[in-house]
This record gives structure tokens, C-alpha cells and sequence, in this order.
């Protein structure tokens, strides 16, 4: 995937700046598999660490915890409030 | 989204974890889903809504779409060790099928289940034909399995 070429076990981070004023901050984890191509098929899923919303609480979301419990369904959507 | 809640016991069922994301804050998730979402499905969405603001983690998935700023329609299907074996992405405008998506995850945990031994033809569907890949079945899938019209 263009644009998305790292070095090879590279670690992203990013820092969301939380509306509390609390830095959160999102780790994404490129295995060497997946380093150049992104997400493809039968390769290892690339993982992420992102704040989320949780039943009335704000928490954190991390992708490798979700397989280490079973099969998981990742959902991407344009935005919340949207109609489809 | 509140498709796949109205469904959520169903994939809790098949062992299936949702993660959803989109560029929106996790206060924003809060909001649409207590204002909105939870008068679709009772109690509201039962899994982590993940904040991707910056859209790095779209960016990675390939579902990033930088003009716009927000993430594409991407459902990716990962088995338990951490691989990916379906994904789906979209433009906004067309609503996903979650009946396609279960009937893929029965298909994979089927062939997971068997190592292999099995495989699902096209169309197959749960208690459906399967087809078991060896020497003997070169060439003569005709004889076992036929496309329905």
C-alpha cells in the first residue's frame, strides 16, 4: 500500500488529544509481514492500540487482546451519525 | 453498525469479537451511540467503538481516504492466531450485508475446524456441500459439485 511503507518492525504512535486534556495515545504495530502491504489475507493483522468508547465508559481498545479471545470482526465506517 | 448489534448474540455465538472504528472521538461514539443508536438495538452498541482520529490505524488497514478525512466501509475478518482471512471495503453510500458476513465466518471456522480437510465451494452455505482438496478431486470437482443456477 503506497504511502505506507516503514521500516520493518516500526512502531507509529500518534497522540490523540483527549477533550479532558489527557494526552491518549494510539500505537500502531506493524508486523514485518504486513509492513510493507498493509492489511492483506492471510497475513498477520496488523495491530493497533486506540482509546475507545465502552458501554458508558471511555477506555482503550487493543486489537491483539480481541484475537487472543477468539475470531475478531473489524469494522471500519465513515462516521458516526451517518445514515447506512 | 446497528445492523451488526442487532446480530451481536449471534456472533458472540460463532466466538466472534467486534472492534468498530472511525475518525470520530470516543465522546462523539458516546453521544450517537445513547442518543441514537441505543433506540435501534436495546442497550446500545455492546463493543469497544475505537477513536481513530488521525486515521493511522485506517491508513494501515488501506480504508483511510485522506480527501475526505474519514475511514471507508472495511470489515476485516481475523482468525484467532491473528490473521487476516476476509476483508470487504466499500464507499460510504452502500450499507454492508452482515448475512454475508456470518455466512463467511461459518465458512472459515469450517475450514479451521478441519484443518484444512474441507474446503466451502462458491455459495456454500451452512450445512451446504463441501468439497475435501486432494489428488483425486483435480479435474473432477464436475462430479461432486455444480454451481446453482
Amino acid at each position: 500500500m503506497a504511502g505506507c511503507a516503514r521500516p520493518t518492525g516500526a512502531s507509529v504512535s500518534l497522540h490523540v488529544e483527549g477533550l479532558d486534556g489527557h494526552d491518549e495515545e494510539t500505537t500502531v504495530t506493524e508486523k514485518e509481514a504486513t509492513t510493507m502491504s498493509g492489511a492483506r489475507v492471510g497475513r498477520p493483522a496488523p495491530d493497533f492500540e486506540a482509546p475507545a468508547y465502552y458501554k458508558g465508559e471511555f477506555t482503550t481498545v487493543k486489537l491483539s487482546e480481541s484475537v487472543g479471545k477468539g475470531w475478531t470482526l473489524l469494522c471500519f465506517y465513515p462516521g458516526d451519525f451517518t445514515f447506512v | 453498525m446497528a445492523a451488526v448489534a442487532a446480530r451481536y448474540q449471534e456472533l458472540r455465538d460463532l466466538d466472534v469479537n467486534i472492534i468498530s472504528v472511525s475518525v470520530d472521538s470516543q465522546f462523539t461514539h458516546k453521544v450517537w451511540d445513547e442518543q441514537e443508536l441505543s433506540k435501534m438495538v436495546e442497550g446500545g452498541i455492546p463493543w469497544k467503538m475505537a477513536s481513530d482520529g488521525a486515521g493511522h490505524v485506517g491508513k494501515v488497514y488501506g480504508v483511510y481516504d485522506e480527501d475526505a478525512g474519514v475511514e471507508m466501509r472495511g470489515r476485516f475478518l481475523i482468525d484467532p492466531d491473528g490473521v487476516i482471512q476476509a476483508m470487504e471495503v466499500m464507499t460510504p453510500p452502500v450499507g454492508r450485508n452482515i448475512d454475508e458476513a456470518i455466512r463467511q465466518i461459518k465458512a472459515f471456522q469450517l475450514v479451521r475446524e478441519t484443518g484444512g480437510k474441507e474446503a466451502t465451494p462458491a455459495g456454500w452455505t451452512p450445512g451446504g456441500q463441501t468439497l475435501k482438496p486432494g489428488p483425486d478431486l483435480v479435474g473432477n470437482v464436475w462430479k461432486v459439485w455444480k454451481p446453482a443456477k
